[in-house]
């Protein structure tokens, strides 16, 4: 018998195989996090919406079929949350809105389907920044989620609910979203493991729509074994998404090898220069060096363009961004202004109360780089940007197996220290942005700590559809690492 | 004195295509029905639904456009139309302006003043907005989506045109084009085909364009030739007095007969069009086009030229047949079925169209079989009925396309070839009918009416008055 403590220390593998070998009911181990969830919620807020009795319902009947001799997948069983971006039939999806606030969709996105197939049991839905707008988790309309390492700094965003969830061992395993790198910055500051896929691996249908051509979901759990294997899940073709790939490349576990001897590296000299902390610093230079003592051929070079990616992001997805949140009109769900004289008046009303700062912010910069007289001098010069630093990526990939970064110049920042200065918030996505923009697949994981103890994140990026490259990569640092990896003060 | 002008007309033709299922999702497009029934998460634009394209939608907007000489765009693409309107539920369209599917295209017209050819601009795809249903007395609006998704092809034609004539020559073929090409129904009442009048004028022997309206809303085609003629002597007199034509969109209102500004240049949208992220760049290989190209059907030009080349009946028929590609089709089977061209087509432009008329049928909704007709010809030409027998099968036959030679059977109307029975009534009618003889003695012809009525009479019809006229006058040579 095991104690809930003890399912909890358990990575979502190793509990779904306990499961799967009846060691560990279902119910036992959403019991465990649920109990969990109850402990940490008061202090983070990591859940817009916690699934207790449906969890429990749902756990009981994976565990029946179970008995019966059924496994679905390696995670039949485990408990998992979902970042309130992702559509779940009858279960209320916000993206972290008003205007979504008493939003119950019709049908189940496809990632979450896919891993409800496998015999995921869902705990409940995590705290975002609105509309996946913000890297700090503080834009929710349900209020800031807080670090589990330290309660007075943000967990990042937008997936910051999904991290700190992870983090602070409310959840098996999540999902998040990562648009300019909201899966791998809020990672990175709650010292946990998360993928950002390539473009079209994960189906998006379902994922309600920041940036419609940089969007991708994406696994965020305790290791990276946990990671492959939900990214194993939850990807590969779907007829409802024109933009999801069809290939058979996606049996990401046959890649947990620890063994990086050959694998070249390059580490671009220019991500280190100007506003980076010098802890961040050390700790990625420092993992960079422990990738050639394990047998890895590491050379440091320029990879250009770095100035480029954030306007030419910023441009993409808020032009993106102004048309996908057009839908938000108070008409047919959702928030409608109460009190209105007309058509046009219900709209202002409905908009100008039903979203906050941020979504509106990027709601007008992205209406004005579209409009008549500027779309060439903006939109269409960013798509340029955009070629040309896809082009530096592939010359590096050229060269390259793994480009090796950190994930963000800081370490997790205070509360409210970015929201009265959001052009410093959207500095601080320097080294994600570019991944985005190029498509390219990169993971995130723990490679220190600064000097009040918070994590420091490390990015390995691969060729597109090289997911497996990055994963052996990061395998493999981790396990040169377990010896100094920590947990936050709540996981336990 | 007044200037002398010249109409400079372009038209926006929308075209809604008649696949099963719409543009981006597989819900069903049929017309009508309870409101909010075909609609899913994609075409009712819930937050994370995702239009996936049907490439029905291309093979027939390709289709259209060889047809109407257009160059096929290879790599096309679909951009949103950012606009807020209830019925559009993302508030954005997808549409195509960068890279339509079609352009550079032509077609030819012919009208009194000759054949030309109107350039066509381009053609691009496009959804279909809902419906919106107001409630007068609440004052509520409701909205419908039944329509949203609904896959549309806008043809744009350039400023070629110069006259109503020439307007409504230009979307008779092109709405003859698109039928035969079974692409769309094409009626104008029920929004199936909508066109937008672009118009300006120029004093006659200019080269430089004028200032033009666009007018909406023209139902028939009878409203377009009105509101051309209207705006004509609209911005004549506008010229006239030495003021400008401004640019703007106006509604034309058919039952006043005249049109009013919906709103001008300076409230123009800027729909801020952008390549739509959610589907991927639309690639036409040389095998899709190959395809297209191999099922295109014979259009009508190349109908008329065939007809009169291989059937040789009159240029009239020939008109009036390939008007509607449904009684081409009648025409083609009954003739294939071994019936004389001429008579086939003498009952399609006779008595089918005179029950179309009477029975208010839609000539695109005439749907029994060319074999049946032919059928009914050789019931005629073997004399087995007569001819008003025939007109009465028929109407059977184009209402409920029976068979005429079960039908005659059953209903016992095919003529008894018993001649003897016939003699025998034909006697008892001149027995019967003694004034009347007498009357044909004296040399009144007419009598003759009421014996071969009397005998027609009691046959029920079924006998050849031919035959019944000879058989009486060889009676009455008797006495």
């Amino acid at each position: 018998m095991y104690s809930s403590k003890e399912i909890r220390n358990l990575t979502a593998v190793e509990l779904g195989r306990k499961i799967a070998d009846k060691e560990i009911t279902s119910v036992q181990a959403t019991k465990a996090y649920l109990e969990q969830i109850e402990n940490t919620e008061k202090s983070i807020n990591a859940y817009i919406t916690v699934m207790a009795e449906k969890a429990l319902e749902r756990a009981d009947f994976i565990d029946k079929k179970i008995a019966d001799g059924e496994i679905w997948s390696n995670l039949m069983g485990v408990p998992m949350a979902i970042k309130d971006v992702l559509c779940m039939k009858d279960t209320l999806t916000s993206c972290g809105s008003k205007i979504l606030g008493n939003f119950y969709p019709t049908y189940t996105s496809t990632a979450v389907e896919n891993l409800l197939n496998a015999g995921v049991v869902v705990l409940g839905k995590t705290n975002m920044d609105e509309f996946a707008m913000g890297s700090t988790t503080e834009s929710s309309y349900f209020g800031a989620t807080k670090n589990p390492w330290d309660l007075n700094r943000v967990p990042g965003g937008s997936s910051g609910g999904s991290a700190a969830a992870v983090a602070a061992n409310s959840c098996a395993a999540a999902l998040g979203t990562d648009t300019g790198g909201s899966i791998r910055q809020p990672a990175s500051f709650c010292g946990i493991t998360g993928i950002k896929p390539t473009y079209g691996r994960v189906s998006r249908y379902g994922q309600i729509a920041y940036g419609s051509s940089l969007d991708q979901i994406g696994p965020m759990a305790k290791d990276i074994t946990d990671c492959a294997a939900i990214l194993e899940i939850i990807s590969g073709h779907d007829c409802k998404d024109s933009t999801s790939a069809d290939r058979d490349d996606t049996d990401f576990t046959s890649s947990l090898e620890n063994n990086v001897k050959g694998m070249k590296i390059g580490v671009p000299k220019d991500y280190f220069l100007d506003g980076i902390d010098e802890d961040v610093k050390t700790n990625v230079l420092a993992a960079a060096e422990k990738f050639r003592e394990l047998g890895a051929e590491v050379e440091y070079f320029d990879l250009g363009m770095v100035k480029y990616a954030i306007p030419a992001y910023y441009i993409i997805a808020c032009a993106e961004a102004s048309s996908n949140l057009e839908r938000f009109d108070g008409v047919k769900y959702g928030y409608r202004t109460p009190k209105f004289t007309d058509l046009n008046d219900m709209y202002k009303k409905t908009r100008s109360e039903g979203f906050g700062d941020e979504v509106k912010r990027r709601i007008m910069l992205g209406s004005f780089v579209l409009s008549s007289g500027y779309f060439d001098a903006y939109y269409v010069k960013a798509l340029r940007v955009k070629a040309l630093i896809k082009q530096a990526f592939d010359s590096a990939f050229e060269k390259y197996d793994i480009i090796l970064s950190p994930v963000a110049p800081t370490t997790a920042l205070k509360i409210g220290e970015s929201l009265s200065d959001p052009i410093k918030m959207y500095l601080g996505d320097v080294y994600t942005v570019s991944i985005n923009l190029t498509g390219i697949p990169a993971v995130s994981l723990p490679c220190g700590y600064d000097k009040d103890g918070l994590p420091i994140g490390l990015q390995l990026m691969a060729q597109t559809f090289n997911e497996k490259t990055a994963i052996k990569a990061a395998y493999t640092f981790e396990q040169s690492f377990k010896e100094n990896l920590r947990h936050s003060p709540m996981y336990e | 004195m007044s200037k002398e002008y010249e109409a400079v007309i372009g038209l926006e033709v929308h075209v809604e295509l008649n696949t099963k299922t719409k543009i981006f999702c597989g819900c069903s497009t049929a017309f009508g029905g309870s409101p909010n029934i075909n609609v899913c998460p994609v075409c009712s634009g819930m937050p994370g639904s995702l239009p996936v394209l049907n490439r029905a939608v291309v093979d027939k907007a390709i289709s259209i456009g060889l047809a109407t000489n257009c160059n096929i765009t290879r790599n096309s693409k679909f951009d949103r139309k950012n606009y807020f309107y209830p019925d559009n539920p993302q508030n954005y369209q997808i549409s195509q302006l960068y890279y339509p599917i079609c352009r550079d295209g032509k077609i030819e017209i012919e009208t009194e003043n000759g054949k030309k050819f109107v350039r066509i601009h381009e053609m691009h795809m496009e959804e279909d907005a809902g419906k919106l249903i107001h409630n007068t007395f609440t004052g509520e609006t409701y909205v419908d989506f039944n329509r949203s998704g609904v896959p549309l092809v806008e043809i744009v034609s350039e400023p070629d045109m110069r006259s109503a004539d020439e307007v409504l020559a230009y979307l008779d073929k092109l709405r003859l084009t698109v039928q035969y090409l079974n692409a769309s129904d094409c009626k104008l009442n029920e929004g199936s085909m909508r066109v937008d009048v672009n118009m300006s004028l120029r004093e006659k022997g200019t080269e430089k364009l004028g200032t033009r309206t666009e007018t909406k809303n023209l139902n028939s085609f009878k409203a377009i030739k009105r509101c051309i003629e209207n705006e004509f002597e609209r911005q004549a007199d506008i010229l006239d007095a030495g003021e400008k034509v401004v640019q703007e969109t106006r509604r034309w209102d058919d039952d006043k007969g005249y049109s009013y500004t919906m709103r001008s240049k300076e409230d123009a949208q800027d729909y801020r069009y952008f390549p739509d992220p959610d589907l991927v760049p639309l690639i036409i290989d040389d095998e899709w086009l190959a395809r297209i190209k191999a099922s295109q059907p014979e259009l009508r030009d190349e109908k008329k030229e065939r007809y009169a080349r291989e059937y040789g009946i009159p240029e009239y028929d020939i008109g009036l047949i390939t008007e509607y590609k449904e009684l081409a089709n009648i025409f083609e089977d009954g003739v294939n079925s071994g019936a004389d061209p001429k008579k086939v087509s003498n009952w399609i432009i006779g008595e089918t169209l005179r029950l179309a008329k009477d029975f208010e049928t839609d000539i695109a909704d005439i749907s029994f079989s060319g074999k049946n007709l032919a059928s009914l010809i050789k019931l005629l030409d073997e004399k087995k009925i007569n001819n008003t027998i025939a007109k009465q099968v028929f109407e059977h036959v184009f209402k409920e396309n029976v068979n005429p030679v079960e039908y005659a059977e059953k209903n016992n109307l095919i003529i008894k070839t018993d001649t003897g029975a016939l003699a025998e009534m034909v006697k008892k009618a001149v027995a019967a009918n003694p004034k009347a003889v007498a009357d044909m003695k004296a040399g009144k012809k007419k009598a003759m009416g009421a014996i071969v009525g009397f005998v027609m009479k009691e046959m029920k019809g079924k006998c050849d008055p031919a035959e019944v006229n000879k058989l009486v006058m060889e009676e009455l040579a008797k006495l």
